[in-house]
């Protein structure tokens, strides 16, 4: 065996998985830009002031989408509300409170852990049942916005978790050497350095919200008129899309436009999450 | 004294937070049992089964087949994976050892903006896109093969972005000594790099069949939602999760108690496949300690 044949087919190899690993990457990344792409050149004519901010009319064929940008925000605000104090509260207490590796802190991890696996049209169901039914809020707001609180309440755990876990360990014994009582410890010391990381997930929970359909369409509900209280149903960006594209004949252009918009408020909050999270990571990486 | 009684009322309230946040799993599955009970009282659990075809809301001659809607979730999951593994496994492998700095840290952004994507974005693209293609080979165009390629496209940055993970955290000296040996860049891929992360990248793709199989937006938009067993790939076809979906809003009595057990399936299901994740991490931990 020669050494100029082990090298050449070495190169072959190198080659193969160049070619392959080469086409597969840029394979990916040109379907991201194949459904841009597709959605400006059907959607973009279809953005105007008007449509963000104008009633929605023959359902949702003409007009606008403004009640749907309403409830959608209004979904979204119920849901933070609950979420994120829950989420991170639940986070602080595993990394604080509860010492870590004993059994309730592993039960509570691991039941958190499997929350994050259950298919949104389950919560769809458990929404319909729980909030909507048992207790009684119908089709509503209210109702979509508690549903999806529970939906992302593992993403908001996991990445405040992370977050405390990650700052440096003079913070901790610095607050105690002050006799820094536990909870201001956390007040002025630590949640303060977590901040960005909550925040960072923050916008991701933000993101699935945003892009939630399933879940909302037994919770929430359909309806297109302005939203006057968080009792009322009122359909996401999400659902609009949905329907237009299934139930409604000719409502495609509308939903285009629909689609466009819902994407381009996701890609801003995603790389804004992410250059926060890159710039912390910096940082925190040079104090070290 | 009234500082640490301060301090003990928050832990107790952030206690019944994190113990609310831990159980509200359980909740989920209490109500689906009890939803689900009506059909597991009636004693016609094995209709699921033995029935020839799914017409749960007829009055007189109700049937409950629900093996075409099994076998459609099934086969969307395995031939979305079947995309998706092969390309994620092969673009993160490029990302890891051909790209510079530079490079990676725009394709792995790229990559996260391709998992932010809604799903019912990526649906109406399948149903704008994908349906008249496959409809142009063979009609009607909704069918398997595209709700197959829709959710394989969805969850490919899924297996990307957990292989490049599993990649990077193979220990350097294992490059150093694969270099030290003379081997090329391929063979150090093959014979030391997808070995040694070989569990991280399996975890990533179970991740993504969870994912898939619980997925209903992007399918329902372009599966053709017809509760039939399929026997071509242009077939339309209509999983578990397009028929919770489509016949939630109207469904009453045993009707619904059936979806209800259609849900705690999908949950057992994905509930197994990721409570199964953490028993293959702790192997890996302590085969590279």
């Amino acid at each position: 065996m020669s050494h100029s044949v082990v090298s050449a087919r070495s190169r072959c190899l190198d080659w193969a998985f160049a070619i392959a690993g080469g086409g597969a990457a840029v394979g990916t990344l040109g379907t991201l830009a194949w459904i841009i792409w597709d959605l400006i050149r059907l959607g973009i004519s279809g953005i105007t002031w008007n449509f963000l901010t104008g009633e929605v009319e023959s359902a949702g064929r003409g007009g606008g989408i403004g009640p749907v940008v309403v409830s959608t925000l209004l979904i979204l605000g119920c849901c933070l509300v609950v979420a994120v104090p829950a989420g991170m509260g639940c986070a602080v207490w595993l990394s604080e409170y509860v010492q870590r590796g004993s059994r309730l802190s592993r039960a509570i991890s691991g039941g958190v852990d499997l929350l994050a696996s259950v298919p949104s049209i389950v919560f769809g169901l458990f929404g319909m049942t729980f909030f909507s039914q048992v207790l009684g809020l119908g089709f509503s707001i209210l109702s979509g916005g508690l549903t999806l609180a529970c939906m992302i309440l593992p993403i908001l755990v996991r990445t405040t978790l992370s977050a405390l876990g990650n700052l440096p360990s003079d913070l901790r014994s610095g607050a105690a050497a002050l006799g820094l009582s536990r909870i201001t410890a956390l007040q002025k010391v630590l949640l303060p350095a977590a901040m960005p990381g909550v925040l960072v997930g923050i916008a991701l929970g933000v993101g699935r919200a945003l892009s939630e359909t399933a879940a909302l369409v037994f919770t929430s509900g359909y309806s297109t008129r302005w939203p006057a209280s968080l009792g009322e149903s009122g359909r996401s960006l999400s659902v609009h899309i949905y329907d237009l594209a299934m139930n409604i004949p000719n409502g495609s252009s509308n939903a285009s436009a629909t689609a466009l918009v819902l994407l381009i408020l996701i890609f801003v909050i995603n790389l804004t999450a992410t250059g926060v999270a890159d710039l912390w990571m910096r940082r925190l990486s040079a104090t070290e | 004294m009234s500082r640490s009684s301060t301090d003990r009322f928050f832990g107790l309230i952030l206690g019944g937070v994190a113990i609310f946040s831990g159980g509200l799993v359980l909740l989920i599955v209490g109500f689906l049992i009890l939803g689900s009970f009506p059909i597991l009282e009636s004693g016609r659990l094995a209709n699921l089964f033995t029935d020839e075809t799914w017409r749960p809301g007829s009055d007189r001659d109700p049937q409950f087949g629900i093996l075409p809607m099994l076998v459609a979730s099934f086969l969307v999951t395995l031939l979305a994976i079947g995309i998706a593994a092969p390309l994620g496994v092969a673009s993160s492998v490029f990302h890891h050892f051909y790209l510079s700095e530079q490079l990676r840290r725009w394709n792995r952004r790229m990559l996260e903006l391709l998992a932010g994507v809604p799903s019912v974005v990526f649906g109406f693209w399948g149903l704008t896109v994908i349906v008249p293609a496959v409809n142009r080979i063979e009609p009607p165009g909704q069918s398997l093969l595209a709700a197959a390629l829709v959710l394989g496209l969805m969850i490919v940055p899924t297996v990307a972005l957990t292989s490049q993970a599993a990649l990077g955290a193979i220990p350097n000296y294992q490059l150093l000594a694969a270099a030290g040996l003379g081997l090329g860049r391929g063979q150090t891929i093959l014979n030391i790099a997808l070995p040694a992360s070989r569990n991280g990248i399996m975890g990533g793709i179970l991740l993504a069949i969870a994912r898939a199989v619980g997925e209903t937006m992007a399918v329902v938009m372009v599966c053709g939602n017809i509760p039939e067993m399929p026997s071509s790939l242009f077939d339309p076809v209509r999983p578990v999760t397009a028929t919770i979906a489509l016949e939630m809003g109207y469904a009453s009595s045993t009707h619904q108690a059936l979806l209800f057990a259609a849900g705690l399936l999908l949950v057992l299901a994905t509930g197994a496949i990721v409570g199964w994740l953490p028993f293959r991490r702790n192997e890996n931990e302590s085969a590279v300690g």
